[in-house]
């Protein structure tokens, strides 16, 4: 068997006095979709954000793509090159037109030829569908197409892995959707992906792994066909019977 | 272009009603007021810079790790800001300004630092001293979510705050650092006091040879007006420039 292009073993955080991760262990294949569901407050944003070391982590080991997170010496913007991230709040800069905030980092950061990165983000903007709002800026687009170039800027990296934080609880049903077709066709191209979410349906359908957590473990993982359809354990079924 | 005729008319002004503008029709006036005008403006543009330029970089080494850096930063803004300008100004000049002094031909001392650049380096540190804490306000301002996202997509602390948290922090803070910016350029009528020939000072030297002491406060006021009106159409056409479709700040 291959290694795992994200390897998670162990791993502790607490803020303060409360234990948010205690003891979390999981593996990510390469083109792998996993998707992390649970309660409020169980810890499954922190894990996304420990992935690419926003958070810290106190005890426990994270290794991507051989690279190991929690190492003081760390080079963390070879780690964020290789790890996307997307927030529930689409976090997009309101300065930048939608094409700009496409474009940025990969010219600032990586010092990319900017007539290059223009036309690569020119495509990611056709590939979200949203041809037509380049020159937009963040707060004269919705939600939903806010959220989709946020996933356009992230992809501008090239990362090989996609984090996705909740990125459709800000959304109505309606756009919801569009968003979800754009991870969809992500996912289906081979991308690496780990979704925190709260659309069953979806986790359901596009997951190759389902993972529940609750007060910073995991309780019960498995496919999702088992996983929906024949949870174990009481905590698990009880949460599934509130949401399905 | 003559203008020839517009000076006449001045001195028959003061012929027929006694209004005596003699900064308008006595060429040695004339060339002193305006030469006082320049240095005012001079002195206030070049504050104006620098004071932006304190703000920014400051603003910056207050979120600094190191604590002897951030006290040292502190302690220049209450420093500034809690004593008054004029003695300042006397502490730079006369204190300062004497220990940087060699002795010259006759027993005179010579000042190294002009009296100007003393103006200039201690009004733009009055002035920058407030701009550091409008920076801040405009930086605490912006969303940490933000930063974050420039973070996750491989921004250094520096990068981030260049290209996201400053031009984001900037408009906040732009009607605060209109006010102060405004209350600069009136400040540099203090410099008067350790003899920059700027146009408050030239103005006094007119007033004292001629006997027109009303003349020049009216000329003094309506220069003022203008020379801050500049400054405030400026900061407002900039700001309608800065202003983003669909973003409050």
């Amino acid at each position: 068997m291959t290694e795992p292009l994200i390897r998670i073993q162990d791993i502790h955080k607490s803020f303060a006095k409360v234990e948010v991760l205690s003891g979390i262990s999981m593996d990510v294949a390469k083109g792998e979709v996993v998707c992390v569901i649970g309660p409020s407050g169980s810890g499954k944003s922190t894990l996304l954000r420990c992935v690419n070391a926003l958070v810290p982590i106190d005890k426990g080991s994270i290794v991507v793509d051989g690279q190991e997170v929690h190492d003081p010496k760390l080079d963390k913007l070879a780690l964020r090159r290789k790890v996307g991230m997307v927030f529930q709040q689409y976090n997009l800069f309101p300065h930048k037109t939608a094409l700009e905030n496409v474009m940025m980092a990969p010219v600032h950061v990586l010092k990319q030829d900017k007539k290059e990165v223009e036309a690569r983000a020119r495509g990611l903007i056709k590939k979200v569908r949203l041809e037509g709002k380049e020159s937009s800026y963040p707060g004269e687009l919705s939600g939903g197409q806010q959220q989709r170039v946020a996933i356009a800027r992230s992809l501008a990296m090239q990362p090989e892995v996609m984090l996705f934080d909740e990125v459709t609880a800000a959304l109505d049903p309606e756009t919801v959707k569009e968003v979800l077709l754009a991870i969809r066709e992500l996912a289906e191209e081979g991308m690496t992906c780990m979704i925190v979410t709260h659309e069953m349906g979806f986790a359901r359908e596009i997951a190759g792994h389902v993972y529940f957590t609750d007060r910073g473990v995991i309780v019960e993982h498995g496919p999702p066909k088992e996983f929906f359809s024949g949870a174990k354990d009481p905590r698990t079924r009880q949460f599934l019977s509130q949401i399905l | 272009m003559d203008f020839s005729p517009l000076w006449d008319w001045f001195r028959w002004l003061n012929g027929a009603t006694g209004i005596k503008l003699t900064i308008f029709y006595d060429s040695f006036d004339r060339w002193r007021f305006f030469y006082g005008f320049l240095t005012s403006v001079r002195l206030q543009a070049t504050c104006l810079a620098l004071s932006v330029v304190v703000g920014v970089v400051g603003a910056w080494l207050q979120g600094a790790r190191s604590r002897i850096l951030r006290g040292a930063l502190q302690g220049y803004i209450q420093f500034f800001r809690n004593t008054p300008p004029l003695v300042q100004l006397y502490f730079f000049y006369f204190a300062l300004g004497y220990v940087l002094s060699v002795e010259g031909d006759g027993g005179l001392r010579q000042t190294l630092v002009s009296s100007f650049a003393w103006a200039v380096i201690c009004l733009s540190l009055y002035a920058g001293a407030f701009n550091i804490e409008i920076f801040r306000a405009g930086i605490e301002a912006v969303p940490k979510e933000t930063v974050e996202a420039a973070e996750a997509l491989g921004y250094s602390r520096l990068g981030a705050y260049v290209y996201i948290v400053l031009p984001l922090a900037f408009r906040i803070s732009l009607p605060a650092l209109n006010n102060n910016l405004v209350n600069l350029v009136k400040t540099t009528t203090i410099s008067y006091a350790i003899a920059v020939p700027e146009m408050l000072y030239v103005a006094n030297q007119i007033w004292s040879d001629e006997v027109n002491v009303p003349e020049m406060m009216n000329v003094l006021l309506i220069a003022y007006v203008s020379l801050v009106g500049v400054v405030v159409l400026v900061m407002n056409k900039w700001e309608r420039a800065l202003r983003v479709p669909g973003y409050v700040s």
